[in-house]
């Protein structure tokens, strides 16, 4: 039996093959990496126009039930009760070492929390929260819905909405009803769709349909995702980081950091206090090399660090990466050695993101 | 001009003169993807068969590129720095890596173009 046969499938694997996708395992998933026309004309032409991500295979699911946003606030130490209906937001699920179980985007849909957690993760999230639901709290994973991701500066005039940057809401796409929200992993403004997983072709051949929309692949979504700064879980989060020294405290509610009611609590809290002893920041290496994940990264001839993720940024036109430093190293313009094929690579610590955010705020 | 030789690592060579010019093949090119980085041999290197000498970096990932023969490297294609898309644009021409001078007769496991045909049919 080859690893193919394992794998589930999205309800767009057939639109894929018929695009002519490359088709890669990811995450369990058979997933497109790229169309015909690459990873960099699918990345440039996000950044200049319009691109249609399939990402069904991330983990969606509804949480149920008075209380719930007090119950998930059990796992997280977002502010989930303070979040408006019509509004999503940013969190991470942590584990009792205050290490990053995941990280997931929450809604408030008024009678429900609606959730989409990574694809590699969502085996260990779901019966995580489940663990923690007091009775009439129900968690609902909806393996029954697709997601698509339309990005680009294009997207506003295409599919126009009173939604601003994290907003979402039911809306009717080409006769199709979905929940989509004003959000993405790229940069760029745009929407995530959620849609039944009968409609989502569709759905997806009327998004394609409209003027400047390209389909883009996992590679695109990656040199995207490391230009506007955004953490990749297994790659830049794990369960041995930490929100603090994964530069994600402005995900902590300013209310929960008063209560410190959330597993993990004792661990972040101290790693605020003292600060914590590695940091993860941009990396800018010089030249036109790529230093990628795993690459070690040295100053002064010791070994301070690693890559956490890295390669070449199209719109760039250069290298990029994110990486953990020594505390010591991690100011802006603070210089670097990347130990690549056993050479030193110079490089500089550089802010976040490399390219500018253009969401609709 | 002589014939394209091929190996099973996916480089083609072409002697011109006394020295083998080698690349990446249209195959190689096309799996990798759009080429943004080479990291070319040092000139003057003494090289065996089948040793790593380059690398080669996509937007997604690093593959190294091996000696199709033994010899020395005399040298690279500089222009690569500038303009490392002529590896996909033109793989077998201007997208050249670097030149061997050969310290012995050609391996004969090198294929013609039919037979790297069907080799690449085998990996289909």
């Amino acid at each position: 039996m080859t690893a193919t046969e394992t794998l589930h499938t999205t309800p767009l694997d057939a639109l894929h093959r018929e695009l002519g996708a490359r088709m890669v395992p990811f995450a369990g998933y058979s997933m497109p990496l790229q169309y015909p026309a690459g990873i960099m004309a699918e990345h440039l032409h996000c950044r200049s126009a319009a691109a249609l991500f399939d990402v069904s295979h991330m983990g969606q699911a509804e949480l149920v039930g008075e209380g719930a946003a007090a119950a998930l606030e059990a796992l997280t130490p977002a502010d989930v009760q303070g979040l408006k209906p019509g509004r999503q937001r940013y969190g991470l699920l942590l584990n009792e070492h205050g290490g990053i179980v995941d990280d997931f985007m929450f809604a408030n849909l008024g009678e429900r929390l609606f959730l989409v957690v990574n694809a590699s993760r969502k085996h260990l999230d779901f019966p995580l929260i489940e663990s923690v639901l007091p009775a009439g709290v129900r968690l609902r994973p909806l393996p029954d819905r697709a997601l698509l991701a339309l990005q680009g500066p294009g997207v506003a005039a295409l599919i126009p909405s009173d939604l601003t940057f994290m907003g979402i809401a039911p809306m009717t796409i080409a006769g199709i009803e979905v929940i989509a929200s004003r959000s993405g992993y790229t940069g760029e403004d745009g929407y995530e769709i959620s849609v039944p997983a009968e409609r989502a072709e569709a759905l997806a051949r009327a998004l394609l349909a409209m003027p400047g929309v390209m389909p883009a692949g996992l590679g695109a979504r990656d040199s995207l995702r490391l230009e506007a700064g955004l953490c990749l879980y297994g790659n830049d989060l794990d369960e041995t980081t930490n929100p603090v020294e994964a530069a994600l405290t402005w995900s902590i509610g300013k209310r929960r950091r008063m209560a410190w009611d959330f597993r993990g609590a004792e661990a972040v809290r101290e790693a605020l206090d003292k600060g914590p002893p590695r940091l993860r920041v941009g990396i800018r290496p010089e030249g036109r090399q790529p230093a990628r994940a795993h690459t070690e990264i040295r100053a002064g001839g010791a070994k301070i660090g690693e890559v956490t993720s890295g390669g070449f940024g199209p719109s760039v036109n250069g290298p990029v990466a994110m990486g953990y430093v020594a505390r010591d190293h991690a100011a802006d313009g603070a210089p670097l050695d990347l130990i690549v094929r056993d050479k030193a690579l110079p490089a500089r610590v550089a802010p976040l993101p490399f390219h500018p955010h253009r969401y609709a705020r | 001009m002589s014939a394209l030789k091929f190996t099973k690592d996916h480089e083609w060579l072409r002697l011109e003169g006394d020295v083998a010019v080698v690349g990446i093949t249209d195959h190689a090119q096309n799996a990798l993807g759009d080429v943004v980085f080479v990291d070319l041999p040092e000139l003057g290197r003494e090289v065996e068969a089948g040793e790593a000498v380059a690398v080669v970096e996509s937007v997604k990932a690093a593959s190294d590129v091996y000696a199709p023969i033994a010899g020395k490297v005399v040298e690279v294609n500089a222009a690569l720095a500038e303009e490392p898309g002529r590896i996909n644009s033109d793989p077998t021409g201007e997208g050249w890596f670097f030149k061997i001078a050969p310290s012995g007769p050609l391996p004969d496991d090198l294929m013609d173009a039919d037979a790297y045909a069907a080799f690449l049919e085998t990996l289909a």
